[in-house]
């Protein structure tokens, strides 16, 4: 495949997509087809004709307000029906045909939830098919790659990448660019590209909606990766508890595989690349980069101390590239439009955007994207449409089970890796629990040390025996029969278990309690001093 | 490998690029304790009692598993890993059924050994007393999961030196347990050679010699680096 060809299904795709007078997008990412919206999806497909288009499309972003369906009926004229049912498709279909709005509850497009977000991960999601190579490409999809095999050598691409500032979205925050660049270095005959899609946080489902929505952006994203640091094999590391984006991503594989961007000589050059998918068999220390080698090589999913880190030594003993979902979902874009752009996103050190997933009680649950350094209180009141029940925000829980709480006079802070940290919590992967005043800081503490405690995986002691005691404290003091010793030692603990745990898994698994202690330490000291009712029952 | 000079404790240190801060400790005499560290078998790092301080890193690191790198600055004692290798051991003896004066390894025990030498005199936390099964279905030893502290130095021998991988680690977190082919009774086992180096390495009164009363059982750790010299390794 070379750029002309590319260009000529590009130009077919669209012409094709162009020669409808009406447009119907049925959501068809897992949030919404739990709710039935393949066979609302099917039902239309049923009756689509030359004049009105039906497609699956993935995360149309508002989950809570699902099955929803996007109609174009003029070029400009957009409507967003929410809570679709089976029975009103006759309905919609008909009035679509139209041109018409049909009379069924609708979600404005007009307010901030849709307004403010800023897509650049998620542009094509709710756009494009996720089962249509040819949809992907007239959204100039592997125009990227194309680009790079033939006009950039490597080192172009990792300085690209080293412009861009992108930093590692799985949590950690690690420059993307330099990554590449010590991979790339590193001399080897044999290297590899790892995606890591076991998203395993509680209330985070950003990975997912991407490789749901928009299963090529991931493939090309790594195919640019491998390309860049001289590697020819690349796994998909996937939950196997994502069957759908599972399915999506082998049909997406084996379409990129016969259009020739993946394989052997990709377009026309010496570039070869392949890509397979291993599944994850739910450990959530899996998601932890020396535990996920480990659980591709067959082995028990464990870490490994580093350093060595991957990029020295990795899958099967050699240089190993791995990057998250959604840090493969901003390459495309990157290169195509310079890494100058990208870096203009953002704040001085956290460039892009953020895709966040906000989840717990909030108005508009469901998936947005933000450039870095939005407001957090714009994310939670402005977007997110602030807490449901009239009831008062209390705070808002980020990086899951390695993050923290932060409280509501902290809510004007700045999103960035560095602003999350000094509030005592972590960005993360993406995770935004909203939590209400009903809610009681001692029981977050403990839902989170019980689910370290239970997913620890037991090789490193502190981990292994520190989280059970730690949550056993906090159960303690959740139940009103907690002392004063008991605090103190679990401070001691909470400073052990971070500082000598192998991997990240334990190191941030004090993170909820130390965030919760610094901001509600009353909670605490009401339980134990009996000043307030047990928040859990004995 | 080349050669480098590092800082351990204040002193300076030659050292070569394939050996780890333990290696170097240990051959200019400064203790670093260890626990599931033994010489012969690959490290694994997962007691974390050898954790020393590395100028620079965010956090103390496991000497068994770094290696040294050209300048690298190294702490091995400070009040704090003290500290917190109290606690690790104070950990290990809540998890598990650690009752030395019933135990054959009484008096022969490395976990005994290393709570007296870090002057343990005491656990804070509450005993876990989980109901760990024992199997002692092999003709001439027994596997007590109470005493273990899942070092994995069985493991490690047994696929490592033996070549037999009779042992691996089953569960998670505090249920992880070791188990002998899968899940089968040890004396049911295809693959054990009853070779019983794993008795022997196992730092704990958890793989015993069978027949053995309270405080006999003595174990030969050092067979191994017998065993390396002997095949010139």
């Amino acid at each position: 495949m070379n750029l002309d060809e590319l260009n000529e299904i590009k130009e077919k795709q669209k012409k094709y997509n162009q020669s409808f007078d009406s447009y119907i997008k049925v959501c068809v990412a897992a949030s919404c087809k739990s709710l039935k919206s393949d066979q609302i999806k099917d039902a239309m497909r049923e009756k689509m004709d030359e004049k009105c288009q039906v497609k699956g499309v993935g995360c149309l972003g508002l989950c809570s307000k699902g099955p929803l369906v996007s109609v174009t009926v003029d070029t400009n004229k957009q409507i967003l029906y929410e809570s679709v049912k089976a029975e009103d498709v006759e309905t919609l279909f008909n009035a679509t045909c139209k041109k018409e709005a049909a009379k069924l509850p609708q979600c404005s497009l007009d307010q901030p939830f849709f307004k403010h977000q800023q897509k650049i991960v998620l542009e094509n999601s709710g756009e494009i098919d996720p089962e249509v190579i040819e949809d992907y490409i007239e959204k100039d999809g592997y125009q990227a790659l194309l680009k790079v095999l033939n006009e950039y050598g490597p080192e172009e691409v990792v300085r690209e990448m080293m412009d861009s500032g992108l930093r590692g979205r799985g949590g950690g925050g690690y420059p993307t660019g330099l990554k590449w660049a010590t991979v790339n270095k590193a001399r080897s005959d044999l290297k590899y590209v790892i995606c890591n899609a076991d998203e395993g946080d509680p209330g985070a489902f950003m990975d997912r909606a991407v490789l749901e929505s928009d299963p090529h952006r991931i493939i090309e994203g790594m195919a640019i990766a491998a390309y860049a640091v001289g590697a020819s094999r690349g796994y998909i590391y996937v939950r196997a508890e994502y069957p759908l984006a599972i399915e999506r991503l082998k049909r997406a594989i084996r379409k990129a595989r016969s259009k020739g961007f993946l394989g052997q000589n990709i377009s026309g050059t010496s570039f070869n690349f392949e890509v397979d998918i291993r599944l994850g068999a739910g450990a959530f220390v899996c998601g932890e980069e020396t535990a996920l080698i480990a659980s591709i090589e067959g082995k028990r999913g464990q870490p490994t101390p580093r350093p060595p880190y991957p990029a020295e030594v990795g899958l099967w003993g050699k240089p190993t590239l791995i990057n998250n979902v959604e840090t493969f979902a901003n390459i495309a874009p990157i290169l195509r439009k310079g890494g100058a752009w990208y870096a203009s996103i953002g704040t001085e050190k956290s460039k892009g955007t953020k895709v966040f997933a906000l989840a717990g009680k909030i108005e508009n649950t469901g998936l947005i994207e933000v450039p870095m350094g939005f407001k957090l209180r714009d994310i939670i009141f402005d977007i997110g449409g602030g807490v449901p029940e009239g009831l008062k925000f209390k705070a808002v829980q980020t990086g899951g089970p390695s993050g923290g709480c932060i409280p509501e006079d902290l809510l004007d802070l700045h999103v960035s890796y560095e602003s999350l940290r000094e509030a005592g919590s972590i960005m993360g992967s993406g995770g935004m629990i909203i939590m209400d005043e009903t809610s009681k800081m001692v029981e977050v503490a403990r839902y989170f040390m019980e689910f370290c405690k239970s997913e620890s995986c037991g090789k490193c002691t502190p981990c292994r025996v520190g989280t059970v005691h730690m949550h056993d404290i906090l159960d303690r003091i959740a139940k009103g029969t907690g002392t004063e010793a008991d605090l103190s030692l679990l401070e001691e603990l909470c400073d052990m278990v971070g500082q000598t745990s192998l991997c990240g898994l334990g190191q941030t698994a004090p993170n909820p309690v130390l965030s919760t202690l610094k901001y509600f330490r009353h909670e605490y000291d009401n339980l134990i001093q009996k000043q307030e009712q047990p928040q859990v029952n004995q | 490998m080349s050669v480098l000079t590092l800082t351990i404790d204040g002193q300076e240190v030659g050292a070569s690029s394939d050996q780890t801060i333990l290696d170097v400790a240990k051959a200019h005499k400064i203790n670093i304790p260890t626990m599931c560290f033994l010489e012969g078998l690959t490290p694994w790092g997962g007691c974390r009692i050898c954790v020393v301080d590395v100028e620079g890193a965010p956090r103390p690191l496991s000497s068994c598993t770094t290696h040294v790198t050209e300048g690298m600055v190294v702490t091995t004692t400070t009040g704090k890993l003290e500290s917190y290798r109290k606690m690790i051991l104070e950990m290990l003896y809540a998890e598990g059924n650690h009752t030395c004066s019933v135990c054959v390894s009484n008096g022969h025990c490395e976990l005994q050994d290393k709570a007296q030498e870090m002057k343990m005199d005491h656990v804070r936390l509450p005993y876990l007393n989980q109901n760990m099964p024992m199997d002692s279905t092999h003709e001439h030893f027994g596997l007590d999961q109470d005493r273990c502290i899942l070092c994995t130095r069985c493991v490690r021998v047994c696929s490592e030196i033996e070549g037999a991988q009779t042992w691996a680690v089953a569960g998670r977190g505090v249920d992880s347990h070791i188990i002998s082919d899968l899940g089968t009774p040890w004396g049911e086992s295809d693959s054990c050679t009853s070779c019983g180096k794993c008795v022997q390495v196992c730092p704990t009164g958890s793989l015993v010699n069978k027949g053995n009363a309270v405080n006999e059982q003595i174990k030969k750790v050092n067979f191994l680096e017998h065993l390396l010299q002997m095949r010139g390794q």
